[in-house]
């Protein structure tokens, strides 16, 4: 079973990988605001949508 | 000092992917129609090396999978990261580039499989040339990708895009570690492991590319195209957080439920099997959550039918996620395992899952991108309900039909003998569960139809209406640059975390550049003295097994129970397979395991066999193989073939290498000579078919172990 060899490392760095992405985002205040992202992401649209929805 | 800026999202780049996703989902499942029929007439498969089920199974996995499922990934991903990041794509040219290149790919995919050039790992056929174009293509996704990310004017990075992330990342690397293999000529080549390991490699593989293919990119388009679908909020964005982060740590781990119950060792099955189950929690975090964003609103499924497409799609992604897990457990997998069940598993979440948030998403996207309505709503609806019919048509006839002949395999007579010890008693019996299958598939294939008519309606509408298709403008505020000023190493060197990580990852990779090929090697250390390499002669019937997918219907796998060793011999002991590159246990047996059909059977009952089954077997519905009498067997790339071999470490002398044609050729004209005297017709040029090669192989497996019980 030597291939553990490469799965364990590979695995450990991709998870190592995703490990440093999550203290980045902690960081860098990605979790501040849990409540603003989905209803932002509701609203983001296009001039042109805009433009029709004010034109209701 | 703060600046709106105004710019525009490439429309054009999301039209081309949906196109493409309808497209090709078309032929996808009529590939997959076609095998489903193939299996209740065998009739269909005409004889010919092209249409033969062996050949068009891959091409219907690679087509839906990476094909259908790849486009809409592209499609949703384009579209919602440009409007998340508040940027344009961070390069037109890159994404031309990758949609052309991705289609380049599928088309050549779709050539090579029909030809047999394939490496018979599961999802990862396609041979090494495609497989560095997959590269190249998806490094051009990335940095595409990466760069608008960089480029954003939006700071916070939705949930969604972490999703993306995910996808883009592991992909790559499952991608590129299990592809590896040294090339024997530019459509052939052996992969790097072997036996086990090989194993081990490829369902690490295979179902992360299940995780981070087929369910990470999905759950991101979920999470935003649910939300504008139904103008309502995510349910809980904290959950959302928790959940997708524990996914993408647990999914690595489960590849080994694939393995269970074979030679893999037990400890690393127990693992496979204890990360699967766990997974059920952020599985389900995912369905939770996207199911109740419609709190409050339910009433909107009643007349919307991309909401029943989504709703109705999370559904089967909960019913597969926990289905899943239960397969996983040694005790349910014994049974289920190469049985129909795990087809039905499948499809339960490609159709449901897979398929549902696609056709969700297109049919929302089609007026956001035409700037005009669907051509017809009652068209979508029509759609919808023939495609759900049709997949419980299709899980419940695969259940049935998986666990009827998984119960047969192991039932015993009072006497204490096999209930059924002719294999083909269980295949007739299925007979009824194939047809409904058909039904329900082609169900769903009308339904893709209709959406396909739609699509096609809905653009010429667009057309003649002169709808204005210039890319959707908006605008936002620059981000003001938080970042460090200076030399982008003095702005890293102010973030120590990442600086370790990053240098963790250089180092690892460097590692593992040395260390892959040196374990590669080291690990065919022989562990069973008896076991040898195959012959020249064996290796070239090997290949032929391989080009014509006979793994797609037989495994090579013994497990160690009384049932199947009664039926098949000996159990398969790891150290059988050091010399497999690539390993051939097989996932399915549509026909018996073949581990130790070596010696079983004269010569000649496998030269009628193969020639036409039926004749030989009443009932089988094996496809005849009558090029392999014509065809001359191809010994140019013979020599290369065994150095490649010995270069991974299997041990051919040098005079095994010098004199491979001339020990092959001596070893046919045996076999040629000993099918005459069995009844084979008399012919002089017998000896060079491809035939004898394959006999030569089918008589080597399983033999080389002493203490056979049969």
């Amino acid at each position: 079973m030597n291939i553990i060899f490469v799965l364990l490392p590979l695995s450990l760095l991709l998870g190592g990988f995703f490990l440093g992405a999550y203290i980045w985002s902690v960081r860098s205040k990605q979790m501040e605001d849990l409540n603003t992202p989905p209803l932002r992401m509701l609203a983001d649209d296009d001039c042109q949508t805009i433009i029709n929805q004010k034109g209701e | 000092m703060e600046r709106i800026e105004t710019f525009a999202y490439d429309d054009g780049i999301v039209r081309k992917f949906v196109l493409a996703t309808v497209l090709w989902g078309v032929v996808g499942m009529l590939v997959g129609l076609v095998i489903a029929l193939q299996l209740a007439v065998p009739e269909l498969n005409f004889g010919l090396p092209w249409t033969t089920f062996g050949r068009l199974r891959p091409l219907h996995t690679n087509a839906v999978i990476f094909a259908f499922a790849g486009n809409t990934i592209f499609a949703g991903i384009y579209y919602s990261t440009q409007r998340l990041c508040k940027a344009r794509m961070f390069s037109d040219t890159l994404s031309k580039i990758h949609f052309w290149g991705w289609q380049t790919i599928i088309v050549s995919a779709a050539i090579t499989l029909l030809c047999g050039i394939t490496v018979s790992k599961e999802y990862a056929e396609l041979e090494w040339p495609i497989d560095i174009g997959i590269t190249l293509i998806w490094v051009v996704f990335a940095i595409n990708f990466f760069g608008t990310l960089i480029k954003r004017r939006e700071q916070h990075i939705y949930v969604a895009l972490w999703f993306y992330i995910a996808t883009i990342v592991t992909v790559a690397v499952l991608h590129i570690v299990n592809s590896l293999a040294i090339p024997v000529s530019l459509f052939k080549s052996y992969s790097v492991f072997a036996g086990v390991q090989d194993g081990l490699v490829q369902w690490w593989y295979g179902h992360n590319a299940v995780a981070f293919f087929l369910t990470t990119p999905f759950l991101g388009l979920m999470y935003y195209f649910m939300p504008k679908a139904a103008e309502r909020p995510v349910y809980s964005y904290r959950l959302s957080i928790v959940h997708f982060w524990s996914l993408v740590f647990l999914y690595i781990w489960a590849g080994p439920h694939h393995l269970l119950n074979t030679s893999l060792p037990e400890w690393a099955q127990t693992t496979g099997m204890l990360f699967s189950v766990m997974l059920i929690a952020p599985s389900w975090g995912g369905m939770i959550n996207g199911l109740l964003t419609l709190r409050g609103a339910w009433d909107k499924l009643r007349t919307d039918p991309i909401l029943k497409f989504f709703v109705v799609g999370i559904t089967f992604y909960g019913m597969s996620t926990f289905e899943g897990p239960m397969m996983s457990v040694r005790s349910i997998n014994a049974l289920s395992h190469y049985t129909d069940y795990t087809i039905g598993h499948v499809h339960a979440g490609a159709l449901g899952w897979n398929g549902f948030i696609s056709f969700g998403m297109i049919y929302f996207l089609l007026p956001k991108l035409w700037k005009v309505p669907v051509y017809s709503q009652r068209l979508v609806m029509a759609h919808f309900w023939t495609a759900t019919i049709g997949i419980v048509l299709y899980i419940l006839s695969m259940w049935t039909a998986g666990i009827t002949q998984g119960l047969m395999w192991r039932q015993f007579t009072e006497a204490g003998m096999l209930q059924y010890p002719d294999f083909i008693e269980t295949v007739v019996k299925l007979k009824p569960f194939y047809w409904i299958r058909v039904l329900g598939g082609a169900l769903y294939f009308i339904g893709i139809l209709l959406a396909a008519y739609n699509v096609i309606k809905t653009l010429g509408v667009s057309k003649r209406a002169k709808a204005d298709l210039t890319d959707s403008s908006a605008q936002a505020k620059a981000l003001v640059p938080t970042t460090l000023t200076g030399s982008w190493h003095h702005k890293l060197e102010g973030r120590p975390v990442l600086f370790t990580v990053l240098t963790l990852i250089a180092v690892l990779i460097g590692g593992m550049v040395e260390i892959v090929p040196m374990l590669a090697i080291a690990s065919n250390i022989p562990t069973i003295p008896s076991v040898k390499p195959y012959t020249a002669l064996e290796l070239e019937g090997r290949d032929i097994y391989i080009r014509e997918g006979c793994y797609t219907c037989h495994s090579q796998m013994v497990r160690p129970f009384r049932d199947e060793v009664i039926r098949y011999g000996e159990y398969s002991k790891s150290g059988e397979f050091v010399y497999d590159h690539p390993f051939q246990f097989g996932s399915k047996r549509t026909g018996p395991d073949l581990h130790r059909v070596g010696k079983k059977y004269p010569d000649f009952w496998h030269y009628r066999h193969m020639k036409d089954p039926s004749s030989v077997v009443k009932g089988s519905i094996m496809p005849p193989y009558p090029w392999l009498f014509n065809n001359d067997l191809n010994l140019s790339l013979t020599k290369r073939k065994l150095e490649v071999m010995k270069q991974l470490g299997v041990p051919y002398s040098e005079g095994e290498i010098t004199n491979s044609e001339s020990n092959l050729k001596s070893q046919a004209a045996t076999i040629a000579s000993n099918l005459i005297t069995q009844g084979a017709p008399a012919d002089s040029t017998l000896q060079n078919k491809e035939i004898i090669a394959l006999v030569a192989y089918l008589q080597r497996l399983g033999t080389d172990i002493k203490g056979d019980t049969k």
